[in-house]
């Protein structure tokens, strides 16, 4: 390479070094994840007011959620909150790591009722058939939506930056940011559970 | 009591008045006693050469100077004072280091304790297990350790979660709960009384309010104690106690935490089997009292934001029953 | 070109006048942006560097303001928690690595080229790089912080609470990422800084002859070289953990929480020391300078240097005395925590005989000597009770640490470190600092410093833990507290005073003569601030104090004009050996620099960013590295 080349790239080496770095900060802003300890009752109220569709499948959020930036599908720190639920609530025993047991698995690629957020935070709300209890009376409705955040969240078949990693316990599948879904659909079927079907 | 600006502190908190002593410089247990001795002797010292250093640094910069500065014979005077203080200063560390060697063989933990608790740590708030001894089963509290007077103690310090540092100054110097691991430490109170102690290590959003009581007191109040946290739950008897036990079972209450002798049994959060008999509700954030304990389940996350206890929607007549009835859980 | 057409070209071929201004065309760096963006050389560099570092003070020094506010009442509601832990780890974080470490290598930076007698710093683009590697870590940090994404776990991020379960989000992994950024710029200085004196020291300049700053410079590189991989490997770990789901920290499948502590402080403890020990070098120059003679015992202070150096790594463990290790390990660590006290204590004997038998000028250099003494001896000796296991197991992590720690770091690194400005700044800047106003900063920050640490150790001996976001009323500390919120402003002021006087006076200050001081050491000997080629003719030491009648004794050597060459000399005795050519201003430090950072930055999202990363890193060294087509050196 010859200085002259050097000195005609110049300029434009360094605006693109000025671009990278606001680049750079514009990734960070991406990040920023202020931490909502204590939600406000009336928003927390009004995450009850979701519309389902008739089925019990699939429907609208309430306008709040949007308003919030859809905080639990991805922020970090609900999702986290997602998944200490997740065993404090005793899930595990049915769907175990996520893979199912005497539930249905969370990983294969089969969502009975949907992969929507208000899908998942009606199951888990309300019940459904076939076993499913209703937790309704046992957790708050932001719980259930730091619940259905994390539900989703180790079925999606693209990892999330804000995903939880692994817990500092014996590890039976690949942490949630890794992306288990996808992984274990690589490896393979695991068990689909094709006796509960969508229909009551 | 000052004034409070009612935006700065919550009413609640203010008004709260419970408080053990929590001071290195205030021991009432052997352990603790030992270290302030040895606190004493070291701080005597180290200021006595601080004086005499600030002493040597004012000559050295105020004296008068007549004698010319390139002088020879200073010069090696110069060497052997200075030598002489290094002398002095090898002898003193070797003192000191002998000194708090002694001493860290005073606060081991006995082989043959009268009694081993084992406290677990978890953000934010401590678990405690007494095991059973003779005729009193075992049985968990939370963040309320009694003890009885005059008797070595050991505990078991695990932790759950992240590490925790167990702290009671006037008792003992502080030991960390780091998960994997199983530390002791020896506690002993010589004097009944109230001891306060909280988390000393980093520990998350509410390490500030993770303090833990512990009270020594004779040995038959203490197995009076004992016997009865072992048993199962009070029933209520007031309606509106009867009520708030109603609630409590049918609300995401009894998801989390356990009252003996109930259909309650969540382990995630403290046991309240007998949280009325307990000085402080909240890992010691505020003195246990009706109202408090109304201020703390109608919205923890404002007392204590960040903790583990989400805010469950209540109408004041329920928030007004279940506390009734966690206050009658003596 | 032949041996005969470049003897033309020597430096000894011409007259004053015009050697100075053929050195100056080959070295002074280009004007524009651009020039200012590849330059390499050692004094617009290290000017940068200290800037940026102060900046970085002021910065953290706001943050503990806003600690201040939130601790003067119990229960307070200025700050959450979480704000707050991440305001206190941003603090710990930005001064330790972006402020103590940074400003001292900086000082270096600039310093020791002219002090050993040199035209520009070994490796001089690898400068520039280690800067843009610095200021690229910084921004990582505060830019988090701005947007509510800082690092909450505390500068010591202990596992598991910054694993992977307990710290949701990127906020850990920025900080370990930051870690990244300053260890590869620390490293790279320290590297810089050991050449150099080894290989670049003028003629005559033997190991006996070299000034004490550069010597603590030298010793607090190789502590740099020999403890900074430890956190490298502990933060990648960390990373690793938290990524793609390693085990080093995880207990229930073999890792161990504890080991993370075993690397930092590995690390941590000699950090203390990496700061400190350049703090001892500028006493010992401002001592010198300002007593009229020679610092008392030269081969003492030395050996005190290189043996806290290496006590400095067998102490990591008092920061673990209440993490459950077997006490009999523990009580050998009190002793070498305590053994320290014996080559601290020698420097301040050695000192304070300097000032005995010297005639004292009281400028305000002296001044912060002076302060850091009284306030440095305090620290030292509660470094003293801390490494005492059982006086420890009841003031680990309480305010009296807290207090400990900012006698040691602050009255004996910053204290001198302002000393240090004082003194230097004419060399930095060609102005004086105003000497009625560095009266008063010395004053402010005097008081105002005792003021507000000396109470925290009664609050941590009164039962008051750190790192607590606040208190609660029935608690005997919130008196305690609002005095020493009050008294952080009179400290406050002070630094505020000091920056004032600092842009004021690097603009309008009193002109400064080649040596206001009447020093003897060799920076002094070329203008202020000194040209680019540093040394017209570089000089021959025949002593410690190379300088007499503000000049040197200029050697004859023969380095070429036309290109930038220095003179390579032996280890030992300083001989010349050869002539070797110094970089040029290169705009591939800064390319390289942001390939880094951007890999780095990815590398917290993508395992793969390492690989692709990699590409643009490689191609920015290969412009860094393309041969020139010159021979490198000369015997």
């Amino acid at each position: 390479m010859s200085d002259r080349v050097v000195e005609t790239l110049k300029p434009a080496l360094v605006a693109g070094g000025v671009l990278l770095f606001i680049c750079a900060g514009g990734l960070l802003g991406w990040l920023r994840q202020p931490r909502e300890l204590r939600l406000d009752p009336p928003a927390a109220a009004d995450l009850d007011q979701f519309r389902l569709m008739h089925n019990g499948i699939s429907g609208t959020p309430p306008q709040s959620y949007f308003a919030l930036g859809k905080p639990y599908e991805a922020d970090a720190y609900n999702l986290s909150q997602g998944k200490r639920l997740y065993s404090w609530f005793g899930c595990p025993a049915c769907h175990g790591d996520g893979r199912g047991g005497v539930g249905p698995s969370f990983l294969d690629g089969w969502w009975l009722y949907g992969p929507e957020m208000v899908s998942i935070v009606a199951s888990i709300r309300d019940g459904r058939p076939h076993g499913m209890p209703a937790f309704r009376d046992k957790m708050t409705i932001e719980q259930i939506w730091q619940l259905a955040g994390y539900v989703q969240t180790i079925g999606s078949y693209t990892p999330k930056v804000a995903a939880p990693s692994r817990n500092d316990d014996k590890n039976s599948r690949p942490a949630e940011n890794r992306g288990p879904a996808i992984i274990m659909f690589d490896e393979g079927p695991t068990g689909a559970h094709f006796d509960q079907g969508p229909s009551p | 009591m000052r004034a409070v600006p009612p935006l700065l502190i919550s009413t609640v908190v203010a008004a709260s008045g419970c408080s053990g002593n929590q001071s290195a410089l205030d021991p009432n247990g052997a352990p603790a006693i030992h270290i302030e001795h040895l606190i004493i002797v070291i701080v005597i010292i180290c200021t006595v050469i601080w004086l005499l250093v600030m002493g040597v640094l004012g000559l050295a910069i105020l004296r008068r100077r007549d004698r010319p500065a390139e002088d020879p014979i200073s010069e090696k005077r110069l060497t052997t004072v200075v030598s002489a203080a290094v002398a002095t200063t090898v002898i003193i560390i070797a003192g000191l280091t002998i000194a708090s060697f002694y001493t860290t063989r005073g606060i081991g933990v006995p082989e043959d304790a009268a009694l081993t608790i084992t406290v677990r740590g978890q953000q934010w708030w401590w678990q405690i297990f007494y095991a059973s001894s003779g005729a009193t089963p075992g049985f968990q509290t939370a963040n309320e350790i009694h003890i009885p007077v005059g008797q070595d103690v050991h505990l078991k310090l695990e932790s759950t979660d992240v590490i925790h540092s167990f702290w009671v100054p006037s008792l003992a110097g502080k030991q960390d709960l780091v998960p994997g691991r199983s530390n002791g430490l020896l506690l002993r109170a010589e004097k009944p009384g109230v001891y306060r102690g909280q988390c000393a290590e980093f520990c998350g959003l509410q390490h500030s309010h993770m303090a833990i009581m512990v009270v020594a007191e004779p040995a038959a109040d203490y197995e009076r104690w004992a016997a009865a946290q072992s048993g199962n739950a009070v029933i209520p008897a007031a309606p509106d106690a009867v009520a708030g036990q109603a609630i409590f079972m049918a609300k995401p209450c009894a998801a989390c935490h356990t009252v003996r002798g109930t259909s309650a049994s969540g382990t995630t959060g403290p046991d309240l089997t007998h949280i009325g008999s307990r000085q402080t509700i909240a890992a010691g954030l505020v003195e246990t009292t009706r109202g408090s304990l109304a201020a703390w389940i109608a919205d923890p996350q404002t007392l204590k934001p960040g903790n583990n206890m989400p805010m469950v929607p209540l109408t004041s007549a329920e928030l007004q029953n279940i506390s009734a009835y966690m206050e009658s859980l003596k | 070109m032949t041996p005969k057409d470049n003897r033309e070209i020597r430096d000894t071929a011409f007259d004053a006048a015009e050697l100075e201004r053929r050195l100056a065309a080959t070295w002074t760096t280009p004007p524009g942006l651009l020039g200012a963006l590849s330059t390499v050389d050692h004094k617009i560099i290290g000017r940068r560097y200290i800037t940026t570092a102060f900046v970085f003070l002021a910065l953290g020094g706001l943050l503990s303001l806003l600690m201040r506010l939130q601790l003067a009442q119990p229960e307070a509601r200025f700050i959450g928690p979480d704000r707050y832990n991440q305001i206190f780890t941003t603090h710990g974080t930005n001064m330790m690595f972006l402020f103590a470490v940074p400003v001292m290598q900086a000082m270096a930076i600039y310093l020791v080229p002219l002090m050993v007698g040199t035209r520009n710093i070994a490796f001089p683009r690898l400068n520039a790089f280690s800067y843009w590697m610095y200021l690229a870590g910084g921004l990582l940090l505060w830019i988090a912080f701005v947007l509510d994404t800082g690092p909450d776990v505390g500068w010591f991020a202990y596992v598991p609470l910054a694993g992977p379960q307990y710290a949701a989000g990127k906020r850990a992994d920025i900080w370990a990422q930051m870690i990244t950024f300053t260890e590869v710029s620390a490293l790279a200085v320290a590297v810089e800084i050991v050449v150099t004196v080894f290989k670049q020291r003028a003629p005559g300049m033997s190991l006996d002859r070299i000034p004490l700053f550069v010597w603590s410079m030298l010793v607090t590189s190789f502590l740099v070289i020999l403890a900074m991989p430890a956190i490298m490997i502990a933060s990648t770990s960390l990373i690793l953990d938290r990524l793609v789901g390693t085990h080093f920290f995880n207990p229930a499948e073999g890792g161990d929480a504890l080991l993370w502590q075993h690397l930092f402080w590995f690390f941590g403890h000699p950090e203390v020391y990496i700061i400190f020990l350049p703090a001892v070098g500028m006493v010992s120059t401002i001592v010198a300078t300002f007593t009229r003679r020679p610092v008392f015992g030269y081969l003492g202070m030395v050996m005190a240097l290189i043996a806290t150096g290496v006590l400095a790594f067998g102490l990591w463990v008092h920061h673990m005395f209440v993490a459950g290790l077997p006490r009999l390990g523990e009580s050998f660590f009190t002793a070498s925590s305590m053994a320290i006290a014996v080559p601290a204590g020698l420097q301040i004997f050695c000192w304070l005989a300097t000032m005995w038998a010297g005639k004292p000028i009281f400028k305000t250099p002296l001044l912060f000597v002076i302060g850091f003494i009284v306030i440095f001896v305090i620290g030292g000796l509660t470094g003293v009770m801390v490494a005492s296991v059982p006086f420890d197991t009841q003031v680990h992590d309480t305010y009296f640490v807290v207090a400990h720690f900012h006698y040691v770091l602050v009255g004996g690194a910053v204290f001198p470190l302002l000393g240090a400005i004082y003194y230097w700044f004419p060399k930095l800047t060609g102005r004086m600092l105003n000497e009625t106003t560095g009266r008063w900063v010395f004053g402010l920050i005097f008081t105002g410093f005792n003021l507000t640490f000396f109470p925290m150790h009664i609050l941590g001996l009164r039962g008051m833990p750190r790192r607590i976001y606040t208190y609660q009323p029935e608690m005997p500390w919130s008196g305690l507290n609002m005095f020493i919120s009050l008294s952080a402003i009179v400290l406050a002021a002070g630094f505020l005073l000091f920056f004032i006087d600092a842009i004021r006076s690097a603009r309008a200050g009193a002109t400064a003569s080649a040596n206001p001081w009447g020093a003897t050491t060799l920076e002094w000997a070329t203008p202020s601030p000194p040209p680019s080629y540093n040394f017209a003719k570089l000089p021959l030491v025949d002593s410690l104090e190379p300088i007499h009648d503000d000049a040197f004794l200029p050697a004859a050597i023969g380095l070429r004009v036309d290109r930038r060459e220095l003179l390579i000399t032996s280890v030992v005795e300083a001989a010349p050996e050869a002539r070797e050519s110094s970089s040029g201003d290169s705009i591939w430090p800064l390319w390289a620099a942001l390939a880094t950072t951007v890999a780095l930055i990815w590398s917290i999202f993508s395992p793969w960013a390492v690989v692709w990363g990699s590409i643009p890193v490689a191609i920015a060294l290969i412009g860094w590295f393309w041969p020139k087509d010159v021979p490198e050196d000369d015997s």
